[in-house]
Order: structure tokens, then C-alpha cells, then sequence
């Protein structure tokens, strides 16, 4: 029992490492969890961290808290999955916390709007980055170009929101994979 | 109170509909800041707010639900935002949380379910459809902050922010730390803005 509890320490200050040292998050933490998890640790292989982000990508939320529930889970179960999940998010949440104190102390000085006014510029450019990023994972058929132009058009110009928007392409992507799977049979 | 717990449920809601982690969560956060915050967090705030969080450690998702629960509890004080924090940040890791140790105890079958992978099929290009919208819409609020008119192709800033945006886009592509793109950006704004031209 108390051997339980110090592997969850362990689990709970390297997930805290991980999250105080990784910038841009999600996929930028993976090797680093590989690092600290299966080489160093060995709490899991090389094949679970693979696992993990198949996993990832087809459940909600972000990458980091799914990567680190599960590595914790894998540790030692429900009580290290609460352990890295803490530990992950506590860097963030103290860090941006003291921000945005800070802000609100800031917004009003010439410069720092100034600075903003150009950073605004520049973070457009992060988002695109990060958006072709996303259309390079995605296959290359009509279904995926179907959607892409549709949930666009749909909230960008005709306003409609956001969630029945994605419950509408889901049941769209889990219709036309049926169909593609009985052209496959026959 | 029920200030808080809109912030938990709307944050429980964003983080149970994100699918790929990081910025496909911020379509759905914009509308819904928007919807519920849009007077004390306007949307500018919300793109300052990235690149924060691009400069700061940890995941995108935390970064900003602390950061919105912080300025909408705000209204009750220190520990009114700590509070906001709190309830917007466990809200959004909840979900993935809870799916996830399901997911961890029968994974075989999840890993062949077909209707995970149908679903998958939709999302994943929902997300990149709905990403370009939320961009159209930053980008409509910086080129265009009076709304989109041909009056602006007369204004200085309007050509200073698309230099800016096209620099740091092809930089971008070239796999420039996102630190330095926003630190030079804030240089760049910060020069236009004490030679007048913003």
C-alpha cells in the first residue's frame, strides 16, 4: 500500500515536470513523456505511448490530460491517473493564474497594446501553421473535402453553431464509412 | 455562484466536444466565451490570450480555461478568479479524464470499434473546416477592426498587420520556435505603434 502511494508521487512530480517544461503543448509533450515514462521510469513501452496517442486522437480533450491519465492509469490505476493529471496541469494553472493578474495590471500602458496589436498579427500566422498542420493528417478523398467546406460554410457564413455542427459530421463520417465498408465487401 | 458553475459547465462541455487536442478546442471556446462572456472578455483578448499561452508552459486547453475562469471570476475578487480558475480548468479536464480510464479498461475494444472509427472519419476534417472559420473571424477582427469596409485598404495599420501576418507566416513554415515569432511581432508592434502608424 504505501508502495502505491510513492509511485504515485513519482508519477504526480514527473507529469509535473513534464507540464512546467513543455511549450505549445499536446504533441509537443509526447517525446517528452516517452523520455520520462519509458526510458526512464519504464512504467510503460515504447508500444503503449503509440497507443496513447491513437488514443488521443479519437477521444475528447486535450492530448496532455489524456496522455497523462493513461500512462497514470497504467502506473498504478486510478490513483495515478489523478496523480499525473494534477501534476500535469498544475504548472499551467499556477503560471497563467499569475498572468493574468499581471495583465490586468499591464492592459492600460501604450506599449503593451502596442505590443499586442502586433502579436495579433503574428498569432494569426501560428494558426495557420497549426491548421495546415491538421489538413496534412487528414486523407485526401471527397468525404474529407466534403466536411472541411461544409462545417466551414456552415458556421463561418451561415452562422450556425459550433456542437450541432459537429454531431452533424460525425453521423455524416459514421454513414459514409459504412457505405465505403459494404463497396469494400461486395 | 451560478457564475461558476456556468464556467464549469460550459468548460465541461468545450473539453467533452475538443477532438485533437489544442487548438481544435478553439472554434467551440470563441463561440461560447462569446455567447456567455463576450462583454467582459472581448475576442481581440481571446487572440492575446494565445499567444500567452504560446510563451507560457503547459497544454493549450489549460492555459486558456484558467486564464478565461480568472477574468470571469474576477468580479468577486482574488479568490473569485482563483475560484473561476479552478471550476473552468477541472470542467475542461474532466471529461477526458473520466473517457479515458474507461477507455484504459477496455481498450481492444475501442481500438476496433467502428463506430469510433466512422466517427473519427467526420471529426477529423470538421475540425479543420471549423478552425478556418474561427481564423476568418480573428482575422476579420485584426485586418478589419471596424468592420469590413473598403475604407480599410486606405489604412496604414491594415497593410502593417498583413506585412507582419505574411512574415511570420512564411517564418512559421519554416519551423520557427512560436516564442520567437511572438516576441518579434510584439517588437514590430511596438515600433509602429511609437512611430505613430497603428
Amino acid at each position: 500500500m504505501k508502495n502505491k502511494w510513492k509511485t504515485a508521487w513519482q508519477v504526480f512530480t514527473t507529469f509535473f515536470k513534464i507540464g512546467a517544461f513543455t511549450f505549445g503543448g499536446g504533441y509537443a509533450m509526447i517525446p517528452l513523456i516517452q523520455r520520462e515514462t519509458v526510458d526512464n521510469h519504464k512504467w510503460v513501452t515504447e508500444d503503449d505511448i503509440l497507443e496513447i496517442i491513437a488514443i488521443a486522437e479519437s477521444t475528447p480533450g486535450p492530448i496532455a490530460i489524456n496522455s497523462a491519465t493513461f500512462v497514470g492509469y497504467r502506473t498504478c490505476g486510478v490513483l495515478g491517473s489523478v496523480a499525473a493529471t494534477l501534476g500535469v496541469v498544475l504548472p499551467s494553472f499556477v503560471i497563467i493564474f499569475a498572468i493574468s493578474f499581471v495583465l490586468r495590471q499591464f492592459q492600460e500602458l501604450k506599449a503593451v497594446q502596442y505590443a499586442f496589436q502586433g502579436i495579433r498579427a503574428g498569432v494569426m500566422a501560428l494558426l495557420c501553421k497549426a491548421l495546415w498542420g491538421m489538413y496534412k493528417k487528414n486523407k485526401k478523398n471527397w468525404v474529407c473535402y466534403i466536411v472541411m467546406a461544409g462545417s466551414f460554410l456552415l458556421t463561418a457564413v451561415l452562422d450556425v453553431s459550433v456542437l450541432p455542427v459537429l454531431a452533424g459530421c460525425a453521423v455524416f463520417g459514421l454513414v459514409t464509412a459504412k457505405i465505403m465498408e459494404r463497396k469494400v465487401r461486395k | 455562484m451560478m457564475a461558476f458553475l456556468e464556467l464549469f459547465l460550459t468548460f465541461f462541455m468545450i473539453g467533452a466536444c475538443t477532438f485533437g487536442g489544442g487548438y481544435a478546442m478553439m472554434p467551440l471556446m470563441q463561440e461560447q466565451v462569446g455567447i456567455r462572456w463576450g462583454d467582459i472578455i472581448p475576442q481581440e483578448a481571446i487572440t492575446d490570450f494565445i499567444a500567452v499561452s504560446e510563451s507560457t508552459p503547459g497544454p493549450f486547453a489549460v492555459n486558456m480555461a484558467t486564464y478565461i475562469g480568472s477574468e470571469v471570476g474576477n468580479f468577486a475578487g482574488v479568490w473569485g478568479s482563483l475560484f473561476g480558475s479552478f471550476c473552468a480548468t477541472l470542467g475542461v479536464v474532466l471529461p477526458s479524464f473520466i473517457v479515458i480510464l474507461i477507455v484504459a479498461k477496455c481498450y481492444d475494444r475501442f481500438r476496433n470499434s467502428a463506430i469510433v472509427k466512422g466517427v473519427m472519419t467526420g471529426l477529423k476534417p470538421a475540425v479543420v473546416g471549423l478552425i478556418t472559420g474561427a481564423i476568418v473571424s480573428v482575422a476579420s477582427g485584426v485586418l478589419f477592426p471596424a468592420g469590413v469596409s473598403l475604407t480599410v485598404f486606405k489604412t496604414v495599420s491594415f497593410y502593417l498587420s498583413a506585412v507582419i501576418f505574411a512574415v511570420m507566416l512564411v517564418l512559421a513554415m519554416k519551423k520557427v520556435h512560436p516564442i520567437i515569432i511572438i516576441l518579434i511581432s510584439a517588437v514590430a508592434g511596438i515600433m509602429i505603434g511609437y512611430l505613430g502608424l497603428w
